[in-house]
């Protein structure tokens, strides 16, 4: 199957819309990143009605990332998803494909029609991310503990190339109890990869439990400081302080930004539920939760 | 061709692999070595002295060292991704799925010291599964070099194939059995030894025993063919399949578990389209006892005689 083609329009308009948040103050900039990321809410939510399977729950609680990096973070063009000195950016929690998809066909990398097709017979947009189908997936991830040692090599050859661009991988915390994001993590303070940073999705749910009852995470800051990161910690929900963490390194080491998210955010009765980790919502919830989001 | 692998000067082909690995990288500075502690067991110590920004070692980190090759891959290098075959191929098995073949990156996994290799270390460090487990993943050649020349010649090949491969380069000491121009390509065998009475194919450190088998078996007056097949995967069908038709059988010989490597892929192919006797010559479906390589070689009956025997077998058939 070939490549998905840019959407030239979208894309215009997302350059646009990127020069305008450079320029606007944080509060205007919060409000525009939060109204595409309510739209995206939408779409992520009709997706998964029509595919009849998804992640919501992780969906909803890595949007406001995703949005923020795509729209107000990320050095990348979507019309060229293969030039050589864009930022890499890494979703390693792969199951919220659905988000990423929405997220990058907002940002022209794809047409938006395209999201219909969502895990439907022979779609691009498979359940976990394919880059040799989807412009924008640097990486097929899925099996969790994946992302994290790529973006770790992506980091490696930035600096070997002499390239200013940076790397961002995108963590679940659930992944966080696979050991080879440990690895990544002290492959990275060992060479002091400033131009990497990582973001957790540190919504406390994974799909049985809380993390916390699972395989406990905390202390989380103390565990990635002891492997040599900068640690960041932040509402994962608010644009201007995501937009202000998600920056470069200071102090010569990677960057780990813990965002302190709620799975199921923007819709009251899937917030931090653990059953809506992959729970397929009915026509009446799907329209109760459009209500919520402002339709 | 009268190559006894007992009277032949022998080599460790991780020699040939350093080299050809280390005069490639100075003509393209796309060419950068991965490796999980192992710069001494990869051979890697020339490379690293003469290109120490361009070797990565994770350190003893097997998943991360995976990981790792396929972004650098993503930023246009070269990565021979190096570590002793049993750790590269189980440790990072799922890496090599998902971050390299599926994601279709152009890392070249070097499984160092292969087989039986590291005989009396035992089977946690015994690589005989690696053909069998890589054979089942699409988009990832699988290559056994049976000597130094063909070792060079994969080498060179692999760095210049579009997508991912596997290598597996032997320490086992094998003698030169590849003719100098002998071709190298994508899924294709080399034909040693012309005869229509049997066919043997063999791959890596059976070659050599196959040629001797075949010597043994001409001096009976049997006419052996002896295929010499570095691709497991993708397999040399049609060599496989005139081997089925114009010979009376075939017998593999391999230094891997019979379950799903050359004799396997040989067998399925011929049963599906020429039916022949066959004889499949491996580790059968245990864990080895102690022992050397060489020990351990013999005990499965991986030798000149043992090859021979499987043969006789089905001429007298």
């Amino acid at each position: 199957m070939q490549m998905l083609n840019a959407d030239p329009v979208t894309a215009t308009e997302w350059r646009s819309r990127r020069t305008r948040l450079a320029t606007s103050t944080p509060p205007q900039r919060a409000a525009e990143l939060g109204k595409v990321a309510t739209d995206l809410r939408r779409t992520v939510l009709r997706m998964i009605e029509r595919a009849g399977q998804g992640h919501l729950g992780g969906d909803f609680s890595v949007l406001d990332i995703l949005t923020t990096l795509f729209h107000g973070v990320l050095n990348v063009d979507p019309e060229r998803p293969h030039w050589p000195d864009r930022d890499r950016f890494i979703l390693s929690k792969g199951h919220s494909s659905a988000a990423l998809y929405a997220t990058l066909a907002s940002c022209g990398y794809f047409p938006r029609a395209e999201l219909d097709t969502f895990m439907a017979p022979m779609s691009a947009l498979n359940g976990h991310p394919n880059r040799t189908k989807v412009p924008g997936v640097e990486t097929n991830t899925g099996p969790l503990g994946h992302g994290f040692p790529v973006a770790v090599g992506c980091a490696l050859a930035a600096r070997l190339q002499s390239s200013a661009r940076r790397t961002v991988v995108v963590l679940g915390d659930g992944e966080l109890q696979e050991g080879s994001n440990w690895e990544a993590a002290m492959a990275a303070g060992h060479h002091e990869l400033s131009a990497l940073t990582a973001v957790v999705d540190r919504n406390r749910l994974q799909q049985g439990a809380r993390t916390e009852e699972t395989n406990r995470l905390d202390p989380l800051p103390d565990k990635w400081r002891s492997f040599g990161w900068e640690v960041r910690e932040v509402d994962g929900h608010d644009y201007r302080a995501l937009v202000s963490t998600c920056t470069e390194s200071t102090t010569g080491r990677p960057v780990v930004v813990i965002a302190n998210t709620v799975k199921g955010k923007g819709v009251s009765f899937m917030e931090d539920r653990v059953e809506w980790h992959h729970k397929v919502p009915t026509a009446d919830q799907v329209r109760a939760a459009l209500v919520e989001l402002g339709r | 061709m009268t190559i006894a692998a007992s009277v032949a000067q022998t080599y460790d082909c991780r020699q040939a692999f350093a080299e050809e690995l280390t005069a490639l990288a100075r003509a393209d500075d796309r060419i950068v070595a991965v490796c999980n502690d192992s710069i001494g067991s990869s051979n890697l110590v020339g490379f690293r002295a003469e290109f120490p920004d361009r070797t990565f070692n994770v350190g003893i980190a097997e998943q991360d060292m995976v990981g790792v090759g396929a972004g650098l891959a993503n930023a246009g290098l070269i990565p021979f991704v190096c570590a002793a075959a049993p750790f590269l191929t189980g440790r990072a098995l799922e890496q090599i799925k998902a971050d390299v073949a599926y994601s279709d990156v152009p890392v070249v996994l070097c499984g160092m010291s292969p087989g039986m290799a590291y005989g009396e270390l035992g089977p946690t460090h015994h690589s005989i599964e690696d053909l069998s487990w890589l054979r089942a993943i699409p988009n990832l050649p699988v290559v056994v070099p049976a000597d130094p020349v063909q070792t060079r010649a994969a080498v060179r090949w692999a760095a210049g194939h579009p997508g991912p491969a596997f290598l597996r380069i032997g320490r086992f000491k094998v003698p030169a059995v590849t003719p100098p121009d002998a071709p190298f390509e994508l899924g294709r065998g080399i034909q040693l030894t012309d005869g229509d009475d049997m066919t043997v194919i063999a791959t890596g450190t059976m070659v050599s025993r196959a040629l001797a088998a075949a010597e043994q078996l001409r001096t009976e007056g049997a006419a052996i063919r002896v295929l010499n097949m570095p691709f497991v995967d993708p397999l040399d069908t049609a060599a496989v399949l005139d081997a089925a038709r114009t010979t009376r059988g075939i017998v593999t010989a391999e230094e891997a578990t019979v379950s799903g490597g050359l004799g396997a892929a040989v067998a399925s192919l011929v049963a599906q389209h020429h039916p022949v006797p066959m004889r499949i010559l491996g580790v059968p479906g245990v864990f080895a006892p102690t022992g050397s390589t060489a020990f351990l070689l013999e005990h499965f009956g991986l030798t000149a005689n043992g090859i021979a025997r499987a043969a006789r077998e089905l001429l007298d058939r």
